[in-house]
């Protein structure tokens, strides 16, 4: 425990020291969601369209962070060797893990409440009313993407790609599962694209629990999927996922 | 006591042997050196000694561990260079110390590692500022954080100039004095020689020489003597080289006749290298 304190105060020192994540991984969504209220008007899922893009940016928010950020995190130290430094010392692979894991997760967090806020500054949307329900969501969310993080570093081979790899990723995602708006107009084939990936299922979760004042339980559907995806993203980096860059 | 107990250790990629069955044994407080040219199997050896690699044969015992199975406990005790590394950019030389001190159970003080590693002027500097020697430095500073008794450097001083390359080698003999074990490898013959107690030549995978500078040098090669006749250079390899001498210089004397540019030289540890790793690669 007082390994895994130490950790996570280091990672959260490294995290916001370094321009790159403060502003790609922490600020993009929140910036995205100032850029896309002000030119949206009109609603989404029957409320004002700001409250839609508030719920679309913190499912975009939870792939950008939890698997983007998260992946791209450890396959810089990765390559650099900091991981395999890190092994040679007498911090646990697990205790390590789990606190840039919590890391990942209390910048997230932060993320969510800076959009709500900013949301409330500039729309007016509301604060969400099933708390519980929401947290509960966006845990699931960013545990299953932070899973699919560390899946993905072990097919990510150099420091130079995993930004690009990354984002040709994520972007997409977030555009099909309808992030960035609604997906009603798009083809059907984009539309099927989409109902397979992971951050459909967690917008369905945000939107139900924000927009229509349902509760986490009621998307069992949802749940279901997420956990999938998550359990599917454990099984993988268990297999996939190594400490040493790759010789040579 | 020993340190470390290597024997019979065997190593194979795939179809490749890095390590054929080699045996040493390195006391506590010892510089050992593991000599040998790129691709003979040292960082392979040294790897499987800091637990990173499993081996395929033959036992290991490090500080009383099988470094395979080992953990924190293991940890506690081994600091290590690795070959390439890098750290966080954006940490301070203070910040980065802190940062590894806290995985120990009984650190040193930061400011002091860094004091003797000679980074005191550039505590807080961020890391990304610092020169190849400098972060080579801090490697080594947060090897010693947790105040190891055995100490992995695997080629600390590859890609130095001669400057930094003696300030290196005062400050691993200045750990020699501490009592750490060391562990060291190195292409540079220089380098083993100013530093260690004990060396072996590993080549192919094979230990092929083992014991101090000296006796490499000393024990089994011998003297060389130069001298022009005619034009025409003579060089002669002799292991008695007194009597050979005296005879020479005899017959030079009785005939009237200088022996031009005539030399004596015992061979250094580089000429020793030299012929032991060419015997087979060519």
């Amino acid at each position: 425990m007082r390994l895994f304190r130490h950790q996570l105060k280091w990672e959260q020192r490294l995290f916001w020291r370094s321009r790159e994540s403060a502003v790609f991984v922490f600020l993009f969504p929140i910036l995205l969601f100032a850029l896309l209220t002000a030119v949206y008007n009109g609603h989404i899922q029957g409320r004002p369209a700001a409250w839609g893009l508030l719920a679309g940016m913190i499912g975009y928010g939870a792939a950008n962070t939890a698997f983007a950020g998260l992946g791209i995190t450890l396959v810089a130290r990765r390559e650099i060797g900091i991981l395999k430094r890190i092994r040679a010392t007498p911090l646990p692979p697990t205790v390590y893990l789990t606190a840039v894991l919590f890391s990942i997760m209390i910048v997230f967090a932060i993320q969510v409440v800076s959009l709500f806020a900013l949301g409330r500054v500039l729309k007016s949307t509301p604060w969400p009313s099933h708390l519980l329900s929401l947290v509960l969501a966006l845990a699931l969310g960013a545990a299953a993407f932070a899973a699919l993080g560390l899946a993905i570093t072990g097919f990510i081979r150099s420091l130079e790609g995993s930004s690009a790899v990354l984002n040709v990723i994520v972007l997409p995602m977030a555009f099909l599962t309808g992030s960035f708006g609604p997906t009603r107009n798009y083809p059907q084939v984009l539309r099927a694209i989409g109902a397979v990936l992971p951050l459909k299922y967690l917008l369905d979760l945000i939107n139900g629990i924000y927009l229509h004042g349902q509760q986490f339980w009621d998307k069992p559907l949802a749940i279901g999927v997420l956990a999938g995806w998550g359990l599917f993203g454990m099984a993988v980096a268990l297999r996939t996922f190594r400490w040493e860059p790759r010789e040579g | 006591m020993s340190a470390i107990a290597v024997r019979d250790l065997r190593k194979t990629y795939g179809d490749y042997e890095a390590l054929r069955g080699i045996s040493f044994e390195i006391r506590e407080g010892e510089v050992f050196g593991l000599l040998g040219p790129n691709g003979a199997g040292k960082t392979t050896t040294i790897e499987i000694l800091e637990g990173y690699r499993t081996r395929d044969g033959g036992e290991v015992d490090v500080l009383g561990f099988d470094p395979e199975r080992a953990g924190s406990a293991f940890r506690e005790r081994i600091g290590v260079v690795l070959q390439q590394s890098q750290l966080w950019p954006n940490l301070t030389v203070a910040e980065t110390h802190r940062m590894f001190a806290g995985y120990y159970e009984h650190p040193r003080n930061a400011d002091e590692v860094i004091a003797l590693v000679g980074l005191a002027d550039k505590r807080d500097a961020r890391v990304k500022t610092l020169s190849g020697g400098q972060k080579r430095r801090l490697d080594l500073g947060i090897a010693l954080v947790g105040d190891p008794d055995l100490v992995f450097l695997d080629e600390p001083t590859t890609g130095f100039d001669p400057a930094a390359r003696r300030a290196a080698w005062d400050m691993i003999r200045s750990l020699r004095s501490l009592g750490k074990t060391i562990l060291l490898t190195t292409h540079y013959l220089d380098e083993a020689e100013q530093l260690a107690d004990r060396l072996a030549v590993l080549r192919e995978g094979e230990i092929i020489r083992e014991g101090t500078p000296a006796e490499l040098t000393g024990g089994s090669s011998e003297t060389e003597i130069r001298y022009r006749e005619d034009g025409h250079e003579v060089v002669i390899h002799t292991s008695d080289p007194t009597k050979l001498l005296h005879q020479l210089t005899a017959e030079a004397l009785a005939a009237g006749r200088e022996l031009e540019g005539l030399s004596v030289r015992r061979p250094t540890l580089e000429d020793v290298y030299l012929a032991l790793t060419a015997e087979h690669t060519e």
